[in-house]
Parts: structure tokens; C-alpha cells; sequence
């Protein structure tokens, strides 16, 4: 068999000289391209303006063509290896990190990489039928965009699965195309990941709040002394910045839109205008920020604990942090409820690494909410966009027991049953964004609740056919 | 006060000894019946640090022990009965020498329990297999191991001098169990009623005369005047049961001689067994050598071959590996286990012991020499991972190896980066896996593997009998039950070395007691019970403070003052 495995595969882990790799990804492959064809982007098209990552340098990693999706290149990339590169924490700091899975973590490591690898497929899953409603070519370009990466960062993981871990590896790489996003039977493990995107607000704000979760995923995995994962979570955080992009974007344009509706017509109820209303977009705020954030787990985490300690999973920007790296000393503070009144408690820092985690996420979120009352601002109007308090709906961690509003009041079930239509999107809510979503196909062409972008991708106007359809 | 040793600053044992050079036995042949008289050095422990007084024993006494009951069963063919008695006056035995039980680090006891044991279980065996019946001449104070020792003989004759008793004190004085069988024995097969076991086993002072008898602790008390005529008597009656060859049929035995061995740092050779360790990972790689060709077409050819027979030369020196491993070798938790051959001459060999361990006594010897050197592997409290890969032996009798390890890995196929052309592992049964070397729950390897339950009717173990004799492949290996994984080349490495590693993160003590659990399957038999029930219950004992805490029992035996318990019941 004479297959040019650079070609089929773009890869810079010397796929054409390891026939093990070959063997797993040669009866892998088949099954991801049946999954891409089943559980992949609905729409038919021919083909997308997509950048494709070809090599891991300046030029390689993004090569923009038409192409038609299907026969997508998803490559295998990991960042450069630093020789030299040492365990930056845990116990085992100093040493030089791993080039190989050392038998004694290869359970942890090979769970990690599975929950990582799980929530990849499962938004494509998720996004499946979004492309039937999508605002413009622009919006459909970036949502198959989002796809075929969400796709290669599969990739990336059963790469791992493969190289690393045997026969074990092979059987999870498998499993990870047999559970599907919102199957009864095989559930995606994440529960976020189970429920369908069902309109482009949610897109945008998945993008915004979720795929921002797996950045700092990412980030902590970027750390690992195991460094083939460290390499591979490296180049996907390159790739995850665009999907920030798209909701960054994708919200300042719908808060562009609305607000522009809100002074035209002098009114935030735009609904009947065929815009989203200012009030609408912060329910879908406090909704996306909430259950996002449940996905750091409880503030307290003894797994999380023994990752650090053992080297697998080190804190954002570890090596920029200014402490000993092994924490068995220091001490954190978590927030919590006791007797009806927020607090905080003092815990050992290494028992607090999702709450740690979880506070670099809140701050990076922010950034966004200025961005996006910048344009309100502008726009002269007084309504400002918020994050809501980070107890407000949670169903995971110290908070679920408790009711918190928006702006941090601990209330009573009857207080939160008679006020949650507020802060949280409506059946009604979510009846008029769906009614607002019809494709707009035609190039230069853009949908009524949201504003074009300021410019194209890659230098190419908005007007640019990004999609052909077939 | 003593203190405890170090594991790493105690001294490597070694397992050789020769009569010539015994310091605490004196091996007395005489006609069908030997004479095994315990005469102890007292100031010749193994190591520093006490003495061995009243006829008290160490490893060393043991290694001894060990040494000469295998010369009488391959040496002497001659020798029917064996009369075990001490060379001391009044003094038979008094058991484990306490001041080196206090002083030894908690590894060095448990190692020297198991050791005794297997002794104590050997001698047995050479009862019940080799015509060579081992009879107790209890003529002084059996207390303790001593008593343990009379135990594992057929029959227990005490001297009635009015002083001379048999007991077991370690429970009362010591707060430890006797550990060598002691309390198994004394019901299991001397059907001691249990309440007076209770009795027997809280009093200090034991029992004497008629109590002893009525109380079947001993078979019968002799007076001392008659003692000498009375033990030759009984003796002559038990050797006359014996089916060994006569004395004047001729049968010579065949010398054992010294093991040849070179020892590095980083490993053991010898010529069919070799040991390579890897402290790095915590384990080593045994690879057992097959025979070359030249098998013996007729059972003079084994005679003559002697110890240089391969079935005996590659059993003792594995035996002499797994001792030395298991007492010198602690933090190597992981036996890899490898064969190196050719099957057909593997199973030429084994043939020859099928066909003659019937009819003659040296090739019986060996077969149960093997079968006792399989069961050390069962009770070796260590990982074992069969590796089978291509030019592997793991044929028959060898397979026996594969079967009492933990798991067992087989190589699908050829290695491709190998340029060497041969013939993908293979493994073979033979009748020999199917109930010639049983293990100490009374089941074949194989049997315990698919152990079916009481109710089991056969069919499994059936079916597999119609696989012997020929060649199995990885694949089919693996579909039969009989390895754990077949992994082909491109896994191989990878999930082998991954295995390894993660074997040896996990926790020792899980480990030994998870396999411990794992091998020993359906039926109890004493033998069984001893390990498991005996010896575990003790090995906790052992840890506990009241044992070998500072005021524990153990420490404070001698010093004048009492041991403080902690009442609590655990």
C-alpha cells in the first residue's frame, strides 16, 4: 500500500515513518468520515473557504482554498518541542517532562485526554443543523469553520489516544465516535455537551462562554508533563482563539443590531422589528455563563489536586505564576453560601485548582461584556451588559443547593420561582429567536437581527461567496 | 533492648548448605531408616545478634533442614523412614528463637515463615509421595516451631519423662500465633476437638503423658527406658509400608551437587535459569531455558545424568532463584517470566517424566520437586507476568510457569523490525497441565483458572484436554482462556512496557494481598488454609503494636517486664 500520508494527512509527527500510527488511523479514519457524514454539518454544500493548518509554522497553519468539506485535510499538529522543556509543578518539578505516557498515570492521562477529546465531536454534533439558519455566507463559513477544527482537535486527541496508549487508547479513540451529543443510549460524558445549539444566539454564545471553557482546558493541559500533550493542546489553543473570535463577533454584531433597532424604533422591546432584544440577550448571557461554568467542577477537587501533584495538569499560565509551583502549602480562598449569606472559606490551594481556574475564566469573560457595552455606549444608549453572579443558576458545585440572583442575593425558592422568567431565557424568548432564524444565502446578504461584520476572512470582502452549495 | 534491622543492612541469604559443612543437624543413615537429629549452634545464627538456645532455630537452622530432607528423598532411594529427634537432652525443640523474631525487620520474619512452611510442606509431601515417612521422636520439651515440626511428621512420639510436653505458648507468651502450621495442623489433621485446641493453644505449659495422647496431640508416649528400641520399632513399621526400592535392589541415588551460579549486581545466571534485574523499574526478567536435544531415551540415562538431568538441574536452580529473589530482593515487586527453547525437546523431556514417574522413584522425585517449586511460585508475594513470545518453550510442564503467574502475555505474530525468520509464540498443553503438579488448593493451574464451582461439570476442562498436543497461536490463545492478552507487534512494546510500569506505581501490600486472592480459587485444603488463613492472620499480627510495638509482647519477651496491650478487639 502506497498511500503519501503527508498529503492525506497533514501531519509533523512522522505519520509516513510510524507504521503503528498508520494502522490506527488507516481503520480510524473510515469511521470518521461515516461520523462526519452522519452526525457532521447538515447542509449540503460543495464547497467552503476554509483554512486548513498544513504545517505548524507562521505560514503552514493557516492555508486558506475551497474545499469541499468532506475531504477536509484534518491533519495531525503538535507545536514545536522544546528539548529542554522541564516539569514546571508538582511533585515532580525540575525533571525533565515525558515523552512518553510513564505507566503509573496512564489512567489519568488517558481520562483527561478522553473528556477533552468527547467535547470536540460533540458541538459539531450539536451545531448539526445550525447551517440550515445561518444569517449570512460569512456566519455559514465560520460555523463549518468551528466544525472542521472542532473535527481536527478530535483528531489531535485520538492521536494521542493512538500513539500513546496501546490497545486501551484504541478501544477509547473508538468509543469517542460511538457516543453521540443528546443519545439516550451513549450520551456524550460532559451533560453540556448534550444539549442541541438551537439557534444562532446560542452559537454565538457557545462559542463565547463554552468553547472559552475549553481554552482554559486547553491551557492547564498545555502545561502537562506528558509533553506529546502538552505540544498537541498547544496548537489547538491557536485554533480555539478563532472560535472565540466567531462568538466574540457574533455577539457584538447581534448587540450592534439590537442597539441600532433600539434607537431607530426608540424602544428596547425590537421583537417585532425582527431584532433581538437587549433583555433577551442578557438572559441568554446568564443562562451560557452559568452552565459554563459549571463545567469547572466543584471548587473543591481532590482530582484535580493529584493532576497537579502528579504533573498532568498544571494552572493557567503556570510558569508566570509567582508561588513554589508545588502548593502543598499555600491556601486559597473558595466562595460559598453558609446560613443564607455569601461567604468565603480558606482551603488548601491545592484542593481549590478548579476554583482557581475558574476565576482566570470569569475575568477573561469580562472582556468580552466590555467590548460589548462599548458598542451600547456608542450607541448612546444606558443599558449596560452584565455577567451574572457566579452562584446565579448552577447546578454543579457549592452553589447548587442555593438560589442566587443575578446580582448575588441569596433568595429563597419561592423568591427564584417567581422571578426566573427575568434572568433566564423564556419559552417565549426562545420562540422568537428561533422565529428569527431563516438562512440568508445570497452573498453580501445578511439576516435582520444581526449586523455584518466589519470585515471578511482573510482579506476577502463580506461579500465574498464563501460557501458553494451542491 | 534489641532493635530492629533495616531490610537493606541485613545480609544476603544464601540457600546453599551441604551435610558436610551442617552446624545444627546431624544426618544419621542407617539401613531404610535416617536419622535427622536437631543439635543446634548456639552461637551459629545466620545472623548477629542472639543466641540460639534450647535447641531454637533461625532461616539458617531451616536452610539446613531444607537441604537435607531434599538429599534424603534424591540421595538416599534407600531411605524409607526418617526419624526427626533432637541430639539434646531433654530438649527436642523450643521453636523460632524469640530474640531473632524481635530484632528482625517485618519482611525477614514473613520470608522466614513462608520458607518454613514450604519445608514443613515438604516433608509431608515425601511422606505422602516418596515412601519416605517422617516420624516426631519428641524426646525433650517440644514447644512452639519445635512442636510445629513434629506436626508436619506422620507420627508423634513422646517421651514420658513426666517433663517432656508438647505445647504451643505463643498465643499466651508471645501474643503472636504459631505461625509453621501450629494451629492448622492441630485440628486439620490431627482432628484436635477445637475447644481443646482453645485449651491447648492459651496454656503455656502445653500437655504431657496420657493428656497429650487422649488429647491426640501426640500418636503415643514412650517411657524413657525404651524409648531408643521403641522409636527404631516404630520407625522399621513405616518404612516397611514404603514403596521406594529396596535396599538390596541396587538403587543408587544420584548426588546433588552444588548449585553453579554467577551473581552481579544486576543479576543471577545460571546455566538454564537466568535473572536480570532492573531496579529502575522495580522488576526482574527470568528467562527459563528449555532443553537442547539429547533427551534420555531410557531411564538409565536419567540415572546417570544425575542432577545434570535438565528437568532436575533447571528446577533446583529456579528454586534456588525464587528463594534468593523472595529473600534478597524486596523491592523487585515484578517477576517477568520468559521461556527460551525449543517446544518439542520441552516436551520430549516431559515425556520422560510422564512415562516414568510411575515406576521410578528418582523421576518421581523430580516430578514432585517441580510440582513444590510451582507451588513457591504461587505463594511468592510478588507480581507475575508471563511474557510468551517467539522461540518461548511455554510447552507442558513449562507451561505451568505461564499458568501460576498473575497474567499472561502473548505475542500475536512476529516482531517486524526483527530479522530473524521464525515461528510466531506458540503455546502447548499436555497432560501434565491437567493435574500432575497441582496446586496447594488440590487443582491443576488450569483447573483453578476455570474453576467452574462446586457444581462444575467437567465440560470445560474436557473440552480444553481435546486441545493438547498441538501448537496454539496468540489469537487462539487468547480465545481459549489461556493468556490474557494477545497483543501483535505494533502494541507489544508499548502496552507491555506501559503494563510495567503501572504494576509497579500501585501498592505492595495491595498487590500481594489482591494475588494472594486471585490464585487460590474454590477448594481449602490445610495446606491452603495455612497460607491463607494461617500465615496472613499472623503477618497482621506481626505489624500490630501489641506484637512488635515497644511494649508489644514480642519485644518485651525476656526483658522481665509485661506487655502492654491495647485491649482493643480489631
Amino acid at each position: 500500500m502506497s498511500i503519501d500520508y503527508s498529503e492525506k494527512i497533514p501531519n509533523n509527527v512522522d505519520l509516513a515513518g510510524d507504521r503503528k500510527l498508520q494502522r490506527a488511523l488507516e481503520s480510524w479514519q473510515p469511521n470518521f468520515l461515516n461520523w462526519w457524514k452522519t452526525m457532521g454539518p447538515a447542509v449540503p454544500t460543495e464547497d467552503v473557504y476554509l483554512r486548513t493548518a498544513v504545517a505548524v509554522g507562521r505560514e503552514g497553519w493557516a492555508h486558506f482554498d475551497h474545499v469541499a468539506m468532506e475531504e477536509y485535510r484534518w491533519g495531525v499538529f503538535l507545536a514545536e518541542r522544546n528539548t529542554d522543556r522541564k516539569i514546571a509543578f508538582g511533585e515532580q518539578k525540575g525533571q525533565p517532562v515525558w515523552q512518553q505516557v510513564p505507566g503509573e498515570y496512564r489512567a489519568d492521562l488517558q481520562r483527561l485526554i478522553v473528556i477533552q477529546g468527547d467535547t470536540e465531536p460533540a458541538s459539531v454534533e450539536q451545531q448539526r443543523r445550525l447551517g440550515e439558519t445561518a444569517p449570512s455566507l460569512y456566519d455559514l463559513r465560520n460555523l463549518f469553520q468551528v466544525n472542521v477544527e472542532e473535527g481536527r482537535h478530535l483528531w489531535a486527541m485520538v492521536y494521542l489516544l493512538h500513539a500513546f496508549f496501546g490497545r486501551g487508547g484504541r478501544d477509547e479513540a473508538e468509543a469517542l465516535l460511538q457516543r453521540n451529543s443528546g443519545d439516550l443510549d451513549s450520551p456524550r460524558i460532559l451533560g453540556a455537551f448534550n444539549e442541541e445549539t438551537p439557534d444562532w444566539l446560542s452559537f454565538f454564545m457557545f462559542t463565547y462562554f463554552t468553547d472559552r471553557d475549553g481554552k482554559y482546558q486547553l491551557g492547564t493541559l498545555k502545561e502537562s508533563a506528558f509533553d506529546p500533550l502538552s505540544r498537541t493542546c498547544e496548537f489547538m489553543l491557536k485554533e480555539e482563539s478563532h472560535h472565540m473570535f466567531v462568538g466574540t463577533t457574533g455577539v457584538d454584531r447581534v448587540v450592534t443590531r439590537a442597539a441600532e433597532l433600539t434607537r431607530q424604533y426608540d424602544t428596547e422591546e425590537i421583537g417585532p422589528h425582527g431584532g433581538i432584544p437587549l433583555d433577551v440577550i442578557q438572559k441568554y448571557i446568564n443562562f451560557h455563563y452559568s452552565v459554563s461554568l459549571d463545567l469547572f467542577g466543584s471548587e473543591q477537587s481532590t482530582n484535580a489536586a493529584n493532576y497537579f501533584t502528579a504533573g498532568l495538569k498544571g494552572r493557567w499560565q503556570e510558569e508566570r505564576r509567582k508561588d513554589d509551583h508545588v502548593l502543598t502549602e499555600n491556601s486559597a480562598k473558595i466562595d460559598l453560601v453558609r446560613d443564607g449569606v455569601l461567604t468565603q472559606d480558606e482551603v488548601p490551594a491545592l484542593l481549590a485548582l478548579n476554583s482557581d481556574l475558574r476565576t482566570e475564566y470569569i475575568a477573561d469573560c469580562e472582556n468580552g461584556l466590555k467590548r460589548w457595552n462599548r458598542v451600547l455606549e456608542n450607541a448612546g444608549l444606558d443599558r449596560r451588559l452584565y455577567l451574572p453572579h457566579l452562584g446565579f443558576n448552577r447546578g454543579v458545585g457549592l452553589f447548587s443547593e442555593h438560589h442566587i440572583t443575578p446580582k448575588g442575593d441569596v433568595v429563597g425558592p419561592d423568591v427564584w420561582e417567581a422571578k426566573k422568567d427575568c434572568w433566564l431565557p423564556t419559552e417565549a424568548d426562545k420562540t422568537h429567536v428561533r422565529s428569527l432564524m431563516k438562512p440568508v444565502y445570497e452573498p453580501g446578504k445578511i439576516a435582520s437581527w444581526i449586523a455584518p461584520p466589519t470585515k471578511g476572512i482573510n482579506d476577502k470582502p463580506f461579500e465574498y461567496e464563501y460557501v458553494h452549495f451542491s | 533492648m534489641t532493635t530492629t534491622i533495616e531490610p537493606d543492612t541485613t545480609p544476603a541469604v544464601s540457600f546453599d548448605a551441604d551435610p558436610a559443612s551442617y552446624k545444627h543437624w546431624k544426618l544419621d543413615v542407617q539401613g531404610e531408616v535416617a536419622y535427622l537429629r536437631l543439635d543446634i549452634d548456639e552461637d551459629g545464627g545466620i545472623v548477629p545478634g542472639y543466641e540460639l538456645k534450647m535447641n531454637s532455630y533461625d532461616l539458617g537452622v531451616d536452610i539446613e533442614l531444607y537441604d537435607a530432607t531434599q538429599r534424603l528423598r534424591f540421595e538416599y532411594p534407600g531411605v524409607h523412614a526418617v526419624v526427626l529427634t533432637s541430639a539434646k537432652d531433654r530438649n527436642f525443640c523450643a521453636g523460632a528463637n524469640i530474640r531473632m523474631l524481635a530484632q528482625s525487620s517485618h519482611p525477614w520474619k514473613v520470608n522466614f515463615c513462608k520458607f518454613t512452611n514450604e519445608t514443613r510442606n515438604g516433608i509431608e509431601d515425601a511422606s505422602a509421595h516418596s515412601g519416605q515417612v517422617y516420624i516426631a521422636a519428641v524426646n525433650g520439651t517440644a514447644a512452639g516451631g519445635g512442636y510445629e515440626m513434629a506436626l508436619a511428621c506422620e507420627e508423634i512420639l513422646l517421651i514420658d519423662d513426666n517433663s517432656s510436653a508438647v505445647s504451643l505458648p505463643e498465643v499466651p507468651l508471645l501474643g503472636v500465633l504459631p505461625g509453621t502450621g501450629g494451629l492448622t495442623r492441630v485440628v486439620d489433621k490431627r482432628r484436635v476437638r477445637k475447644d481443646r485446641a482453645d485449651v491447648f493453644a492459651t496454656k503455656s505449659e502445653g500437655a504431657r503423658g496420657k493428656q497429650a495422647v487422649e488429647w491426640k496431640l501426640v500418636d503415643e508416649v514412650i517411657p524413657k527406658r525404651n524409648w531408643d528400641e521403641t522409636v527404631a520399632e516404630r520407625a522399621a513399621t513405616a518404612a516397611a509400608r514404603s514403596n521406594r526400592p529396596s535396599n538390596d535392589s541396587g538403587a543408587t541415588g544420584i548426588a546433588l551437587t552444588p548449585l553453579q551460579r554467577e551473581e552481579t549486581a544486576d543479576g543471577i545466571t545460571y546455566e538454564h535459569v537466568k535473572a536480570t534485574f532492573d531496579r529502575g523499574q522495580g522488576l526482574v526478567e527470568i528467562t527459563v531455558f528449555g532443553p537442547e536435544g539429547d533427551v534420555p531415551d531410557t531411564v538409565d540415562r536419567v540415572h546417570e545424568l544425575g542432577a545434570d538431568f535438565w528437568p532436575l538441574a533447571m528446577t533446583r536452580q529456579l528454586d534456588d532463584l525464587i528463594l534468593r529473589l523472595r529473600a534478597n530482593e524486596l523491592e523487585l515487586g515484578t517477576w517477568v517470566i520468559r521461556t527460551e527453547g525449543d517446544v518439542e525437546d520441552a516436551l520430549a523431556f516431559e515425556k520422560v517424566i510422564e512415562d516414568f514417574s510411575g515406576s521410578d522413584w528418582l523421576v518421581n522425585e523430580i516430578r514432585h520437586y517441580f510440582k513444590r517449586t510451582l507451588k513457591r511460585l504461587d505463594v511468592t508475594s510478588r507480581s507475575l507476568i508471563a511474557l510468551i513470545e517467539p522461540g518461548s518453550c511455554f510447552a507442558g510442564a513449562l507451561l505451568e510457569l505461564a499458568l501460576a503467574c498473575d497474567r499472561q502475555y502473548m505475542l500475536d505474530g512476529l516482531m517486524e523490525d526483527n530479522d530473524e525468520e521464525g515461528a510466531p509464540a506458540q503455546i502447548v498443553l499436555s497432560a501434565s497441565n491437567f493435574g500432575t503438579f497441582p496446586m496447594s488448593n488440590g487443582l491443576s493451574r488450569l483447573g483453578s483458572r476455570f474453576w467452574g464451582g462446586p457444581d462444575d461439570d467437567g465440560a470445560a476442562m474436557a473440552k480444553l484436554r481435546q486441545e493438547t498436543s498441538r501448537r496454539i497461536e496468540a489469537a487462539e490463545a487468547a480465545e481459549l482462556g489461556l493468556v490474557t492478552e494477545a497483543f501483535d507487534d505494533i502494541d507489544w512494546e508499548d502496552d507491555i512496557r506501559i503494563m510495567l510500569e503501572e504494576r509497579a506505581s500501585l501498592s505492595p501490600d495491595a498487590l500481594t494481598g489482591m494475588e494472594a486472592n486471585h490464585r487460590f480459587v474454590g477448594p481449602e485444603t490445610m495446606e491452603s488454609r495455612i497460607f491463607s488463613r494461617l500465615t496472613a492472620w499472623q503477618n497482621w499480627i506481626f505489624v500490630r503494636p501489641n506484637a512488635s510495638g515497644p511494649e508489644g509482647a514480642l519485644r518485651r519477651y525476656g526483658t522481665g517486664r509485661k506487655a502492654e496491650f491495647d485491649r482493643k478487639r480489631v
